[in-house]
């Protein structure tokens, strides 16, 4: 098993290079992907230029950094939405699950209307929407799953609410509803290292509790007998699943179903052992929204769909084929 | 080694344990019996700390366990459930090695899987190493259960009916390696249902009954007819079995068509 998963997160790093070199060659301007590799690579070695300087123009200020911003927000999603799932042990969790989506998008709407900055603005929302989240369900110095799952959905639907008003109330509602249907068409690469940074740390910290993680999924009461500090665990995995997600939510608005499928999807591959599930749910996020986002921005000729459009429409009937294939436990 | 004190455990207002009193030294093999709901597995419970006690102490070498992290309790006990139920895919494996959390910090070494794969074979479970533990029998399930808490080369091992599942062979081969294990200085506490294994592996038995102990002593002070009158309210026949030197218990039954 250890063996297998170990060369299935080679393939799949694999494959996030070779998306991010075709993905950042397709685009309306027709650049080979050979020239993208050596325009790329030509950034830290030497190479004899055979491009045009607008080729260059576009590869390394347009669409590389829109590449990159995809990749980091698809590996954030699904990094999140695997340690929810485990955390949880809910198939319904995603990295949204507790609120933060609602208080990000509070966070943007309320920025669109007082002209603040939107990435700052739903980033700090959604880290103290998190933060009420958990105070809220304390009882007797534990955070009960339940509770906290409940919590959740209360003060969602409680934030999403004044949302809907804001929208309701807005001078231009159309900035508010686009940011809600998430994409990344603002890239550029200050919000590109901002990412990186804190979706790299995250992700780090996430896996360094793998292992306490898997022994989180035999129930909490034998996670103790066995020596887990389940409370601190919890606490853990949602301040850290918490700064990715809302690190990925404020660049790009809000993307579903990434993070409720791709890990899924990897668990059904390479089984339920953290250790192996993280970086491949890392690494198939990237590569799935990578190649959502550049179908969202080709598909048609004179606009760019919302990326979160497509990774639903898409995403959806080929998990319902998923699940149809595989009805027996996924969870119990 | 282990001492409890003046235990009082409650579920909100229910109180479950009254007073219990309890101390095991090395090497002992401990049997606590007692009717369905009489608290025997609350008693477990506490003694790791998963529930806290309403008052009283429990010490494990001198240390009050609310003193101890998590980890820490962890290395000195291990517990076998009565029900455990896994969901999850993980090979048998991989389910023991978790005997060993207690002691890893990142990843497993030699010495850990060294330990674990001793444990699988004493418990009868290495040819199942790679197995899925969500496609195990509930004897199996239960000996991969037993591997693990014996991976955590605890001091006190708590057992919560290890039996239920097992067939008559594996009963007597699990409770053997236990004993062998508590003669080389384990100490065992042990829920049993069946008072003859118990007469005839433990050196001491506690009876509970409503959340109190009625008797503690050997299995000869225990185990006579007027307790497990009280504590059942069955009438039983005590007889001495020459052969193992250890008695043991009918319920005194009546000719079926009386019934
Ligand atoms: N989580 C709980 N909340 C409230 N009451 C509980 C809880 N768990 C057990 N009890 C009650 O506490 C009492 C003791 O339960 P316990 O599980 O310790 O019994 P037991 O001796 O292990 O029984 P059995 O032989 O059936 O396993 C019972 O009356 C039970 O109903
Ligand atoms: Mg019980």
């Amino acid at each position: 098993m250890a063996k297998f998963g170990k060369s299935i997160i080679f393939v799949l790093g694999l494959l996030l290079i070779i998306a991010i070199i075709t993905n950042t060659a397709i685009g309306s301007t027709n650049i080979s992907p050979l020239i993208t590799a050596k325009i790329l690579l030509a950034r830290y070695f030497f190479i004899e230029p055979t491009w045009t300087s607008s080729q260059e123009v576009i590869i390394t200020n347009i669409r590389l950094p829109r590449v990159l911003l995809g990749g980091f927000v698809g590996a954030a999603l699904s990094t999140a939405g695997c340690a929810m799932q485990g955390l949880l042990k809910n198939p319904m969790a995603d990295p949204y699950i507790i609120g933060m989506s609602s208080g990000a998008a509070l966070g943007a709407s309320i920025a669109f209307m007082l002209l603040l900055p939107v990435q700052v603005t739903s980033f700090v929302m959604a880290v103290i929407t998190i933060f009420i989240v958990y105070n809220i369900s304390i009882i007797g110095g534990k955070v009960p799953i339940d509770t906290l799952l409940l919590a959740g959905i209360a003060v969602g639907s409680f934030l999403a609410s004044i949302t809907s008003l804001i929208i309701f109330l807005a001078q231009s509602p159309h900035q508010i509803i686009f940011w809600l249907m998430g994409g990344l068409w603002t890239a550029n690469w200050d919000k590109v290292k901002i990412t990186a940074i804190l979706v790299t740390i995250g992700i780090v910290m996430l896996y360094r509790y793998s292992w306490k993680l898997n022994v989180m999924l035999l129930g909490e009461e034998e996670a103790q007998y066995l020596g887990v500090n389940v409370e601190h665990v919890k606490q853990y995995v949602l301040v850290f699943s918490a700064l990715i997600t809302a690190a990925a939510v404020s660049v790009s608005g809000i993307i579903g179903f990434v993070g409720l499928i791709i890990p899924h999807i990897m668990r059904i591959l390479v089984g339920p052992d953290h250790r192996i599930l993280f970086p491949a749910s890392t690494l198939a996020g990237a590569i799935f929204l990578i190649l959502t986002d550049t179908f969202a921005r080709t598909i048609m000729d004179s606009v760019e769909l919302p990326v979160g459009v497509v990774t639903a429409m898409f995403g959806a009937p080929f998990f319902i084929y998923l699940l149809r294939k595989r009805r027996d436990n996924l969870y119990a | 080694m282990l001492k409890i004190k003046d235990l009082n455990v409650s579920y909100g207002q229910h109180q479950v344990l009254e007073k219990i009193g309890l101390s095991a030294v090395k090497g002992e093999f401990i049997g606590i019996i007692g009717p369905n709901g009489s608290g025997k597995t609350t008693l477990l419970k506490t003694i790791t700390n998963v529930l806290k006690p309403t008052s009283g102490t429990i010490m494990i070498d001198g240390t009050n366990i609310e003193k101890m992290k998590s980890n820490e309790i962890a290395k000195n006990v291990a517990v076998v459930s009565q029900v455990v139920s896994i969901n999850f895919e993980f090979t048998v494996k991989d389910i023991v090695l978790m005997g060993r959390n207690p002691y890893i910090k990142s990843s497993e070494s030699v010495e850990d899987i060294n330990i674990a794969n001793d444990m699988m074979k004493k418990t009868n479970i290495h040819f199942l190493k790679k197995r899925l533990i969500t496609r195990l029998s509930g004897g199996e399930l239960q000996r991969v259960i037993i591997a693990r808490a014996l991976t955590q080369t605890p001091k006190i091992l708590l057992l919560d009916e290890p039996t239920s599942h097992l067939d008559i062979t594996n009963q007597i081969e699990i409770l053997n390696l236990v004993k062998k294990a508590s003669t080389k200085g384990m100490v065992v506490i042990a829920v049993m249902h069946d008072l003859n294994l118990a007469a005839y592996y433990c050196n001491k038995i506690c009876l509970l009954r409503d959340g109190c102990l009625i008797s503690t002593g050997t299995p000869r002070q225990v185990l006579t007819p007027s307790n497990i009158e009280v504590a059942f309210n069955l009438p039983i026949e005590v007889m001495h079995n020459n052969r193992t030197n250890s008695l043991y218990v009918m319920p005194i039954l009546e000719p079926l068509n009386e019934i």
